[in-house]
This record gives structure tokens, C-alpha cells and sequence, in this order.
């Protein structure tokens, strides 16, 4: 049984522009379904509004979707009263792009780890501080810098801080949302190297939603397309690198800069108005699959 | 060889306390592509910024040259930095979305530009924003003109700010991550746009970047940054295929491979 399945997912947004202007509907997240094996780094990559974000919000309810279902260990996340709810995001976390507006600037580090063990209600005071000692350590950061400020600390140690957070609960499956894109290369590196030892030490799933292909490509092993709200292209990391199949992910791949002077890379246009993009995910090859529609 | 366009010589800046700029020289040659590489707090964009004597207080030039086609351009008076500024030197911004006045037309910002100058008055120069916006091939340019920076995506934002960069037909750019905040396609369109204009108007570029991939697909010589100093320099070729400063190959390694070694799980 897969960690998490998402079923035909659909987020619309009703935005008025103004009083007198009838709503304005978006998809942000149009019948997306994909599933996630339990210690998988699972990618989910896509341009700017292409829906990725606010798919990893809907899978933890931070966004209410307007149809479709996730499961999680094989319970529906979407049945769930607040009260399960709750005791659900235990297991499901979330850790944020940005490392300088997702810490409360006005609490200690020591707090913003500890804060919530002390929302779940989980060990007396003395056992929290103990757990907090414990998860700076475990993200390489020193206990003694709990009684430091967010601004002290750079960028890399704040996604550090963030993480920290994000495991007090002993959580299987960490969303992380762009965590290292706001960083410098040889940080991202460093921090890259710590998500990948944390999966392997604690058993972490992750749902790893980036922009960035080649990092995707380096540490994911299955990766999902987004574009205009769907999912076009899903497969083994190897598989959709080496032989993408449908006409976005390959002018998408195309684009990516290569970091070698004496390679002219050739580049695909994307011409939307050739392709179907409302066609449904067939399997192309095996576990490879692609909205090609009948073209 | 002809006089480079820019010799920076010995350039130190400070902001209060200590440097955060030591002693960077370099040159941009005729018609080159020089990149400034390194990551956030490298000194790169503060060397840049200093160029066009524009670095934020309490920033402040503490020594060293910059010459522009042989003019000293610390003792230059105000105003005569103000006509190179814009003009001569033209600076494309890292931000699209912040580098335009909400309030006027995309056309308007370009045409002040322009009268700001004297190349122009205000009709002409409307006129000629609307030749730039063909230029940088935004779509409709003729109507595209009367539309505010909030109706534009950072892509065509991108593009008007490189016609208000040409507007005045500049012999060096300064471009500042130009490509950072965009999507990989539309950067890569924008690259494109920089590559012909340059090849067009025979055009210096001082390119500054943390990404290594936007560097092998247009620098002529690379100049890397570390800690406020120039640590290499060199051909680009010779900069990828043998880098000699440790910083340079680190950069090199986690621009080849993203978040370190593959650990894909099996």
C-alpha cells in the first residue's frame, strides 16, 4: 500500500477582481492523482502557477480542495473531522521556501522547535527541552543556539531550524516545498545531504516540490510534470530525463541551462495550441506515463 | 587591442566597518561578455552597483579605479555621471517586478528615459518606445506601450527593461541576475534576446550571476567572487574545463550536480 495517494485532485479558486465583476474561476489543481511509496522521494516540478505548491498544500489541508481524495496510510484525509485532523498532521509535514518569513522572528529557536510538541500536548516541560536539545542536534545545529533569534542565522541554518521543527512530531511524510531554492548552490548542497541522511535515519517519505530539474533529477526517484494545473508526465527519474514523451516536458528539459561552455544545447518549442492538454495519463512504458492523447 | 570598455582597478567598498569589496580588478573588453560569478554576499552586485557609482549608503567607494573608455569615473561631477548612467552605461535590474514605477505606462518609463537624456521630446520618444518594445519582440508592441508593469508577466517585464536599457544606446550593459526570477523557458528566451542584442549592437556586457549555466551559455571570460575578492579569472572554456581555485571547482561541482552526489534511492 503506497504512504500517500492522491486521487483525482481538483482546487478551484473563485476570485472576484472587483464589486461589481462576476467571480473568476481558477483550477489551480485540475484531476490530479499520483501516489507516493512509503521512504520515496517523490518530485513534483512545474513552472510558476502551475499548481505544484498549491497541490502539497491541499494534500495537508492547509488548502481545502474542491474534489477528489488523498489517502494517507490508507485513511481518507479528506473525511477527517478537525480533531483527526490534527492528530493526521502529526505524521504529515510541511517545510517552507522561504527561510525568512516561515520562522516567527519574535520567539527563540528554542520555541519555534519546541511550539509544536507544546500544541500536541506531548511530554512535560523538561522532556519538550530535552526533545528540542535532541532535534537541533539531529539537523546538525548546536542545542546552545536555541536561545538565539531567527535573524541571527543564515539562510541554510534557518532551513535547518524549519526542519527541526518539522520532525519534533516524528512526522512519515515531509512536504517540502522548494526547501532549498531560496539558497546558494554549495548551501543547497549541504542541506540536500541532510534531507537525504534524515530520510535514511528516520524512514522519511518525502514529497519534494521544486522548479529546479536537475536537482529533481539528482536526488528524486520518481518525479511528476505539472503544467497548467495537471500532472502531463510521471515517471522513474531515469526514465523522464533520459526519454521524456510529452511535448512540455521536453521543451522544459530543453531550457535548462547546462553548465558547459562547449555544449549549444538544442532547444523545443512548446506549442500549446498543438497539443491536448485536458488528454488523461496513459502508460507509455512501464510505471512511465504521459498525456499524449490520441496524437 | 583596442582600449577596454571598463577597467576596474584595485576597487575596495565598504559599508561602515570592514571591506566587503577588496582590491577587485578587472576588464571588460570591446564587444565582450564578462561575468561576474558568485554566490549571495560574494561582493559581486556591490562591485557592479559601485561601476555606476550607485552602491546604498552608508556604502562607500574606499579606493581603487573604475575608467569607462578612459574617463575616471570616481572624479567625475554628478551630473556628468548622471548622463553616463542610463546612457553609456545602461543597467538591467535583478527584479522586474520592482524595477518599474507602478504608476506609469511601460511606454511612459521608456520615454522618460529618453527625454531624461535629451535624446528626445516626449512625442518622439513615445514613438521610439514603441520601436524598442518590436525590438526586444514583445508582442504588439503599439498597444502593449499604454499598458501598466502589472498587466505584464516578468518574462515581457524582462523585455521592456532591456529596451529601456537600450533606449539610449549604451556601449556596456550591466545586467544583475537577469534571468534569476524567471521560469527556466522564459529565462532561456531572455538569454536569447540578450545574445542577439548583443551580437546586433556590438554591445559590452558585464553579466552578474551565481548561475553557472547561464554563464557557459553566454560568457566570452568568467571572473569568480568569493568573500569580496576575485579568486579566478579567465577564459570560460578554460575556467570549466580547468578550473585552479578550490572555490571555483566547488561552484563548478554543485552547478553540475545539484544537491551533491546522486543519492537517488534505488
Amino acid at each position: 500500500m503506497p504512504l500517500l495517494e492522491v486521487s483525482h485532485l481538483t482546487k478551484r479558486f473563485n476570485r472576484r477582481r472587483g464589486w461589481f465583476e462576476a467571480a473568476h474561476v481558477t483550477t489551480a489543481v485540475n484531476d490530479v492523482s499520483f501516489s507516493i511509496d512509503a521512504g520515496e522521494t517523490f518530485g513534483l516540478v512545474g513552472e510558476s502557477g502551475s499548481g505544484k505548491t498549491t497541490t502539497g498544500r491541499c494534500i495537508l489541508r492547509l488548502v481545502e480542495p474542491t474534489s477528489g481524495q488523498v489517502r494517507f496510510e490508507g485513511e481518507d484525509v479528506l473525511a477527517f473531522d478537525p480533531d483527526r485532523l490534527r492528530a493526521a498532521r502529526r505524521r504529515m509535514q510541511i517545510v517552507f521556501q522561504d527561510p525568512y518569513g516561515s520562522l516567527n522572528p519574535r520567539l527563540r529557536v528554542g520555541a519555534i522547535v519546541e511550539e509544536p510538541l507544546a500544541i500536541h500536548r506531548i511530554g512535560t516541560a523538561a522532556e519538550r527541552d530535552a526533545r528540542v536539545d535532541e532535534l537541533l542536534t539531529l539537523v546538525g545545529l548546536e542545542p546552545a543556539m536555541r536561545l538565539r533569534y531567527p535573524r541571527e542565522f543564515s539562510g541554510g541554518q534557518r532551513q535547518r531550524i524549519g526542519l527541526a521543527r518539522a520532525l519534533a512530531l516524528n512526522p512519515s511524510l515531509l512536504i517540502a516545498d522548494e526547501p532549498v531554492s531560496s539558497l546558494d548552490v554549495t548551501v543547497q548542497a549541504q542541506i540536500v545531504e541532510l534531507l537525504m541522511d534524515l530520510q535514511q535515519r528516520l524512514r522519511l517519505t518525502y514529497l519534494f516540490i521544486a522548479h529546479d530539474l536537475r536537482l529533481v533529477e539528482n536526488i528524486c526517484s520518481r518525479v511528476a510534470v505539472m503544467y497548467r494545473g495537471r500532472i502531463v508526465e510521471m515517471a522513474a527519474v531515469s526514465s523522464l530525463f533520459g526519454s521524456p514523451r510529452h511535448a512540455y516536458t521536453q521543451a522544459l528539459l530543453s531550457a535548462v541551462p547546462i553548465p558547459d561552455p562547449s555544449v549549444r544545447p538544442h532547444r523545443i518549442q512548446f506549442d500549446e495550441s498543438r497539443v491536448d492538454i485536458t488528454a488523461p495519463l496513459t502508460e507509455v512504458a512501464p510505471g512511465h506515463w504521459a498525456a499524449l492523447g490520441s496524437g | 587591442m583596442a582600449e577596454p570598455q571598463l577597467e576596474v582597478a584595485k576597487l575596495s567598498v565598504g559599508f561602515g566597518g570592514d571591506a566587503v569589496v577588496h582590491d577587485v580588478s578587472f576588464d571588460v573588453r570591446d564587444g565582450e561578455c564578462l561575468a561576474l560569478v558568485g554566490e549571495s554576499g560574494s561582493g559581486k552586485s556591490v562591485t557592479a552597483y559601485s561601476i555606476l557609482r550607485a552602491v546604498p549608503p552608508p556604502g562607500r567607494i574606499l579606493g581603487g579605479d573604475v575608467r569607462f573608455r578612459g574617463r575616471d569615473l570616481r572624479t567625475l561631477d554628478e551630473a556628468a555621471m548622471r548622463a553616463i548612467r542610463g546612457a553609456a552605461i545602461a543597467l538591467i535590474p535583478q527584479e522586474p517586478s520592482s524595477a518599474l514605477t507602478p504608476v506609469l505606462t511601460i511606454g511612459d518609463q521608456i520615454a522618460e528615459t529618453l527625454v531624461a537624456h535629451g535624446r528626445a521630446d516626449w512625442t518622439t520618444a513615445r514613438a521610439r518606445a514603441v520601436e524598442l518594445l518590436d525590438a526586444v519582440k514583445l508582442t504588439h508592441p503599439a498597444t502593449r506601450v499604454r499598458d501598466y508593469p502589472h498587466q505584464l508577466s516578468g518574462g515581457q517585464l524582462q523585455r521592456v527593461l532591456i529596451a529601456m536599457a537600450l533606449s539610449c544606446g549604451p556601449s556596456l550593459v550591466i545586467a544583475d541576475e537577469p534571468t534569476t526570477a524567471l521560469d527556466v523557458r522564459v529565462q532561456a528566451e531572455i538569454l536569447d534576446l540578450l545574445r542577439e542584442t548583443r551580437a546586433k549592437s556590438d554591445l559590452s556586457l558585464l553579466l552578474i550571476t551565481h548561475d553557472l549555466g547561464v554563464v557557459a551559455s553566454m560568457a566570452d571570460r568568467v571572473a569568480v567572487m568569493c568573500a569580496g575578492r576575485i579568486v579566478e579569472e579567465g577564459a570560460v572554456g578554460d575556467i570549466f574545463r580547468t578550473p585552479q581555485h578550490p572555490y571555483t571547482k566547488e561552484l563548478l561541482a554543485s552547478a553540475r550536480r545539484p544537491g551533491g552526489s546522486p543519492r537517488r534511492a534505488s
